[in-house]
Parts: structure tokens; C-alpha cells; sequence
């Protein structure tokens, strides 16, 4: 099922609704390197909070997407990563590692206006 | 408990065909919904899915297609969960080279294997070259 993905000021919000495949996941990646461009967006936000498990693949592509939206501009914040979905992750031995993550949408975009703010105090 | 109800409990199990990443999902929804009767807490239950999913991973990027079979266990009041994957894939000349965290010949990260032995109670690996592999591994509640 593909993942809906809105677009609010400068940022894209991409909202998992239900679990998704690899395929679903690899979907998501290419949608959005192309729609940072096509919306000329500063950040997007990848809310996972209706997935019940992030296996090593789906943890890869969650990054690759960061990655991928990072070069293309935009910084990426994961939100929603529920309790037992982190416990399980740490057990796995995985982390998202410089990938930002974020309590929920709300602190997903706290963070993403604060760190745009600090790029313009830079610019 | 009677004992009849714990034979059952022996006895339930699930399998599910694995032939595509579709079939990944399937197998650790399938494993999560017969663990849930076996009383597991909820991060049980997200341990054993992931675990499944891990290792019904390593069936599609190594040999394309097996199985898995979930089913419940009990050791006299114990509960658990026993998962086999099975495939009639390559097989593994090395098994303790791919129980090292990092190694991968595929395009996983190499953590799958390592990491499933990591989730779960126990686990075993067995592995024939050209005839296949089977990976048994058991959570108790």
C-alpha cells in the first residue's frame, strides 16, 4: 500500500497508515527524492507510528531516505517509533544513527523549525 | 490448566509460504497473532515478529523461497513459541562466518541472522551446501 505523503508549508509529511512491504518501503524513497524537488521542500517527516515492527530492512531504507532527501536538500526526521518497536530494534542491534528522530509529529516539527531557523541565522 | 488444552497448545501451529517480501509480512503477522495465545507481553510479541521477519527475510534474498512454520510449545507450565524456516536454498558453507554481526554476501546490512539469535531464547542453525538451510528458534514466555 502506498504511503500517503501531504505537503504543509516547506516540509512533506509522509504518514504510514499500515504496515508495509519492501516494496512499499523502496516506493516511499523514490516518491519522495522526487517530490522534495517538485515541492521544493526544506524537510520531510516520516511518521512510522502505525508500524509494529522496523526490521533491518525497513531500518536501512528509513535511513537511505534521510540520505537521500539530505542530498537533495531537505533534512529528514523520523517520528512515532513506539515503545516495543525501539526495544526490539536495540535488542536486533540497530540504530538509525545520525538520522534525527522525534517523540511524534508535533516534536517532528519543532525540530525541523528549529533547525531551518538555525540555517538561516547561518546563512 | 487441563491437560487437553495443553496438548492443544502444542499442537497449533501456522505455516506460511515464503516466495516474496509480501510473504515477510505475512509470516510475522501470522507469528505475532498465534504468539499473542500464548500470552506473551506486547514486546514479546514485537520481538518474536521481528525476529521472524528477519529470518523470512534471509529465505527471499538467499533462496528465493521456503517456508516458515510458527507454533506454539509448553515445557510443563512454560508457554513458548518455536519458529523453523526452512528452504531448499544454497545452504551456508560457513555458518559460524554468518553468524557474525556485519557479515553479508547479500544486500542486508548482515545483521539478520545474529540479530534473530539475539531476540529470541534459542536458537540453532542447521545447513547443508546445495541441499539448503533450516533455522529453528524458540521464545518462552
Amino acid at each position: 500500500m502506498a504511503v500517503p505523503i501531504l505537503k504543509q508549508s516547506h516540509y512533506l509529511i509522509a504518514s504510514i497508515q499500515s504496515v508495509l512491504s519492501d516494496k512499499d518501503l523502496i516506493d516511499l524513497r523514490d516518491d519522495l527524492a522526487e517530490l522534495v524537488g517538485e515541492h521544493r521542500a526544506r524537510g520531510v517527516i516520516i511518521d512510522v507510528t502505525a508500524l509494529d515492527v522496523l526490521d533491518s530492512f525497513a531500518t536501512r531504507t528509513l535511513r537511505a531516505i534521510a540520505y537521500t532527501t539530505k542530498l537533495r536538500g531537505a533534512e529528514t526526521v523520523i517520528v512515532g517509533i513506539q515503545p516495543d518497536v525501539a526495544l526490539a530494534m536495540v535488542q536486533l542491534g540497530l540504530t538509525l544513527q545520525d538520522v534525527p528522530t522525534a517523540l511524534d509529529l508535533e516534536e517532528g516539527l519543532t525540530f525541523l523549525n528549529q533547525r531551518l531557523e538555525g540555517s538561516h541565522a547561518a546563512e | 490448566m487441563l491437560p487437553n488444552e495443553a496438548m492443544l497448545a502444542g499442537n497449533e501451529a501456522t505455516h506460511v509460504r515464503i516466495q516474496s517480501s509480501a510473504d515477510i509480512v505475512a509470516a510475522r503477522q501470522e507469528g505475532r497473532a498465534l504468539a499473542s495465545r500464548a500470552g506473551f507481553s506486547s514486546s514479546n510479541l514485537t520481538v518474536i515478529a521481528t525476529a521472524i521477519s528477519e529470518i523470512a527475510r534471509n529465505i527471499v534474498e538467499y533462496a528465493k523461497e521456503g517456508e516458515v512454520t510458527i507454533m506454539l510449545i509448553n515445557d510443563g507450565p512454560r508457554k513458548g513459541v518455536e519458529v523453523i524456516a526452512t528452504d531448499r536454498g544454497p545452504g551456508i558453507p560457513d555458518i559460524a562466518t554468518v553468524m557474525r554481526d556485519g557479515y553479508s554476501t547479500g544486500r542486508g546490512m548482515g545483521i539478520g541472522l545474529p540479530g534473530a539469535r539475539r531476540l529470541m531464547d534459542e536458537f540453532e542453525i542447521s545447513s547443508e551446501v546445495g541441499k539448503g538451510t533450516t533455522v529453528r528458534m524458540r521464545k518462552w514466555g
